[in-house]
């Protein structure tokens, strides 16, 4: 018999990209049941129809690029695409919203750059950004009102309807702006106190975000616990988002406090589980912390005085475009060298 | 407690370990053959100092290195050469190399032998020497001399002294079971280690898996200065690089030696074999390899003689040859996979696993980087292995070099995390290849380059010698006109009649002859050439045939000469290019007279055949 020939090591970790991309879905289902125990089952709808989608665009894609479709679609990264589009979309967005954030992610922003690794931004916020700026109206009135499942809101079948109609904008008693827009537009004119009076804040920091800002904290820790991502960029981008909101918006009356800035957005989702998709980030432990610091002023720099309300998708998105940057700038010191080797060869210190 | 510091990065494989520790090392006997590799060190081969059909005694040197650095290889029993061939040796890649066959006669008689009771009276060098001579060179895996180890740079004070008993590697219990059961030779042998280096600290480090090697070694240290240091298990705290940083917090610098910081690693198998050469006089002629791998059905640890075949101490523990998938040499994380059995147990050979499908399973097919940096978690040289990844693959060496690609020690753990499958290891190996080929070639083409310039800077400075000399003799060609012409305006000023019209007159008269003269020649010449072969009926073939020799080499030279300056552009190129011209022509008109005289020849046989 003919003893098989490798190169070593000859015993390897049984933990594939597979798997890892399994532990991010799994991590990331409580917030997905928060979303669903107060806002109604538009996230659901919404997570099960973009991952639908794309995971047909990969595979159309791969065929249409001659590559094995069951080996890449086994992979789990377009399903986790899909899923986080679906956890990011407003809850009554129309289908086709959607269908054209999640194709523009696979498609676009993954596939057409090379497919997995080779991307260059986060697919699931190039589809995000794309749609927010294309249809703005969908992404900004979509937006459920906040009460549990089981008292308040359409039931499924409603809100199945509302997302299949394909309107733009959806019944009105349903839906109202996010807390950070709504804090946003009449904090100008009102006080903090009573802009708080609006039903959409509760009597927490914003009704029902921040329990799924919570659990979508509790799934990041379980994956930072498994070592699947570290502990780096979500807790740098916090920690950005929080110092600026300290140092500039410290007066409610004047900007949304940092309690809501923490809990009332897309900032946990971001922290944990988009500003860390690792094709997209910067690789080294120093990178890591500058790209996510630097991703939670922009965040704050977008939402505060930009023309956005929330801005995790903006903030990922430009400094994505960082990271090439970042990564020549901040290798690790290497065993037995004095410094590390900063720059590109032959230009500077080559 | 010895204080100990931690190395980045590391992994904790599963350790497979207590399948080869439930049996004390057992000798595994006495095979048909020994093959004895000539190279089973770093350095200059041996070479064989025994003939086919030579009776050797147990011991007895058989091999020697002569010129540059290397160790004897010693007969492992005795019995007769039977050859010194090309025999499959252990290598990755499946090479062969010389190696002398020993068929053991079964007698195991030694040689005699001399044993140093108090190697304290002896010199240095002289404790030295008998380890070169007793074959020993690193058992840890390298495979470096020991005695040159043992002799750092005159500028480097070794002051601490390490003695590796990690091993660190899964399924390796080699170590272990010597420091279960030979841990006074193994005191023994770091205490004549330390007597020839003199360090300030001695330290036995081994990883906390192994409890019972920890408290044998831990007896026989009693009373001497000996620490033993139990280092966390984790995996490659055995590297020496990383064991240096466990013990002693500090890095051996990139490019350097251990001895560079005060350090020297040394391997405890190394200790028992430094021991038995001085206190028993007994050379490196057997070793403990553990014999492993679920496709063994008696695993555990064998002393087994230096060049013993593979499959001998296979089947001697007892293999499945059906459920055999992969036959690894070393370890699971760094060793390799053989591509045959039949390869002897050289003296750097400390494991050998026999493993099933099941157990060493096929790599899954390659998938994308994901930049999920686990790698660069895991890299205990904290290197970046997914940016090294991306410039091995595709070519970009400087930027690999750039990221400290030749400071990877190729411990497997990247290739070992990665969930995309890549076989990182494997490219860095190539990579690194690649690179030295290409600062060979380069190194070639600088010296060709430098070759080049001195021939140039030559030429010129004989061209300026030249032009020198050539105006020296215009300049004394000059004085001696002055000098000329001074004398005769002397003359003049005597009063000679100098009549210069005359002169000149004369002068001219003499040319006008000369040319006429000439012309005469010329004319005959001219009226001789077309009637040549008249003149000459039977022409002179070799004669012409020896010109056209001539010609055509001359051609030849020139033509080189001119392929020579084109190739270094030279500014005599035109020069030549109307020199070959001029030869080319003057050859293919010898070829035509040649031709021609030929053809007269022969219609002068035909004529004279015919009549």
């Amino acid at each position: 018999m003919a003893l098989a020939q490798q190169s070593s090591p000859h015993a390897r970790n049984a933990r594939s990209t597979s798997q890892v991309m399994r532990w991010v879905i799994l991590a990331a289902l409580p917030g997905l049941l928060a979303q669903t125990l107060f806002f109604g089952w538009g996230n659901l709808i919404n997570v099960v129809w973009c991952t639908a989608v794309a995971l047909a665009a990969e595979a159309t894609i791969l065929k249409l690029r001659k590559r094995p479709v069951t080996i890449f679609l086994k992979d789990n990264t377009a399903a986790v695409t899909g899923l986080l589009l679906g956890l990011s979309l407003p809850q009554f967005a129309p289908w086709w919203v959607s269908a054209v954030a999640v194709i523009a992610a696979i498609v676009m922003a993954k596939q057409l750059y090379g497919g997995l690794g080779s991307n260059p931004f986060n697919p699931a916020m190039v589809g995000y950004a794309l749609v927010l700026i294309s249809f703005p109206v969908a992404m900004t009135t979509n937006w459920a009102q906040p009460g549990l499942l089981w008292e308040t809101g359409p039931g499924f079948g409603e809100t199945l309807g509302m997302i299949a109609s394909g309107q733009q904008t959806a019944v009105d008693g349903f839906t109202m702006a996010t807390p950070l827009d709504e804090y946003k537009h009449k904090i100008a004119t009102h006080t903090a106190a009573e802009v708080l009076q609006h039903p959409t804040f509760g009597e927490g920091v914003a009704k029902g975000w921040e329990w799924v800002n919570a659990a979508f904290l509790a799934g990041g820790l379980v994956l930072i616990g498994l070592r699947i991502i570290t502990w780096h960029i979500p807790v740098s981008m916090l920690a950005g988002l929080a110092i600026m909101s300290l140092a500039f918006g410290s007066n409610a009356d004047q900007y949304a406090p940092l309690s809501m800035h923490l809990l009332a957005g897309g900032t946990m989702l971001g922290a944990f589980f988009i500003a860390t998709d690792p094709v997209s980030a910067a690789s080294s432990h120093q990178g890591k912390l500058i790209y996510g610091a630097a991703i939670g002023i922009l965040i704050y720099l977008i939402r505060t005085w930009g023309a956005y309300p929330d801005a995790v998708a903006f903030s990922v998105l430009l400094m994505n475009f960082a990271v090439p940057f970042i990564d020549h700038y901040t290798p690790p010191r290497t065993y037995g060298h004095h410094k590390p080797r900063r720059g590109i060869p032959g230009k500077g210190q080559g | 407690m010895t204080q100990l510091w931690d190395f980045s990065g590391g992994i904790h494989p599963a350790e497979n370990k207590h399948l080869s520790t439930t049996r004390p090392i057992a000798k595994a006997g006495l095979p048909d053959i020994l093959v004895l590799p000539l190279q089973q060190h770093i350095g200059e081969p041996a070479e064989a100092c025994v003939s086919v059909g030579d009776r050797v005694l147990k011991g007895q040197k058989i091999a020697d290195v002569t010129g540059g650095m290397g160790v004897p290889v010693h007969a492992p029993t005795s019995g007769t050469i039977e050859s010194v061939s090309l025999q499959p040796v252990p290598h990755p890649s499946g090479m062969s190399d010389w190696c002398i066959t020993l068929r053991p006669d079964g007698q195991d008689e030694w040689g005699t032998l001399s044993p140093v009771a108090n190697y304290r009276d002896l010199d240095r060098e002289q404790v030295l020497d008998l380890i070169r001579d007793s074959g020993i060179a690193g058992m840890g895996g390298a495979g470096f001399p020991t005695n040159i180890k043992l002799r750092p740079p005159k500028d480097r004070k070794v002051s601490t002294l390490i003695l590796n008993g990690a091993e660190c590697e899964p399924y390796i219990t080699a170590d272990d079971m010597s420091m279960r059961e030979k841990a006074d030779e193994i005191i023994a042998g770091l205490r004549i280690m330390a007597w020839i280096l003199r360090p300030e600290r001695c330290v036995i480090a081994v990883e906390d898996n192994k409890p019972e090697a920890i408290a044998a070694l831990r007896k026989a240290a009693e009373g001497t200065q000996t620490e033993v240091a139990v280092i966390p298990t984790k995996y490659p705290s055995g590297g020496e690089k990383q064991l240096i940083q466990l013990l002693t917090g500090m890095e051996v610098p990139s490019g350097g030696i251990p001895a560079d910081i005060g350090v020297m690693c040394q391997n405890v198998g190394t200790a028992i074999a430094v021991s038995a050469a001085i206190f028993r006089g007994e050379p490196l002629i057997s070793r403990i390899t553990t014999v492993t791998g679920q496709a063994i059905t008696n695993p555990g640890n064998f002393e087994v003689l230096i060049g013993t075949p593979i499959d001998y101490l296979l089947v001697r523990a007892g293999l499945d040859d059906n459920a055999l998938h992969r036959l690894v040499l070393g370890g699971p994380m760094m060793g390799y996979t053989l591509e045959t059995p039949s390869v002897p147990v050289v003296k750097t050979t400390n494991c050998v696993i026999a493993a099933t499908a099941s157990e060493l399973p096929d790599p899954a097919p390659e998938q994308p980087c994901i930049r999920c940096g686990a790698c660069a978690e895991a890299c205990p040289m904290e290197l970046l292995p997914q940016q090294l990844f991306w410039y091995s693959s595709s070519g970009e060496f400087d930027k690999a070099e750039h990221l400290n690609l030749f400071d990877c020690i190729e411990c497997g753990i990247c290739s070992y995390v990665c969930p995309s499958s890549i076989p990182l290891v494997q490219y860095y190996r190539a990579a690194k290849g690649e690179i030295r080929v290409q600062q060979a070639e380069h190194l070639k083409a600088d010296r060709a380059r430098e070759r080049f310039e001195a021939r140039q800077a030559r030429l010129e400075r004989e061209q300026q010698e030249k032009e020198l000399r050539r105006k020296e003799r215009a300049k004394a060609a000059a004085e001696a006109q002055a000098k000329k012409q001074a004398e005769a305006a002397e003359a003049e000023a005597q009063g000679q009649p100098a009549d210069d019209r005359a002169a000149k007159a004369a002068q001219v008269q003499e040319a006008l002859a000369r040319k006429k003269a000439k012309n005469k020649q010329s004319a005959a010449t001219d009226s001789n050439t077309p009637e040549k072969p008249a003149s000459e009926p039977a022409p002179d073939i070799e004669t012409l045939e020896k010109q056209l020799n001539q010609s055509t080499a001359k051609l030849n030279t020139m033509q080189s000469m001119l392929e020579d300056a084109k190739a270094e552009n030279a500014d005599n190129v035109e020069k030549l290019e109307r020199a070959v011209t001029k030869n080319h022509d003057r050859v293919k008109r010898a070829e035509e007279a040649l031709a021609e005289a030929r053809h007269s020849l022969e219609a002068a046989d035909t004529q004279t055949t015919d009549s």
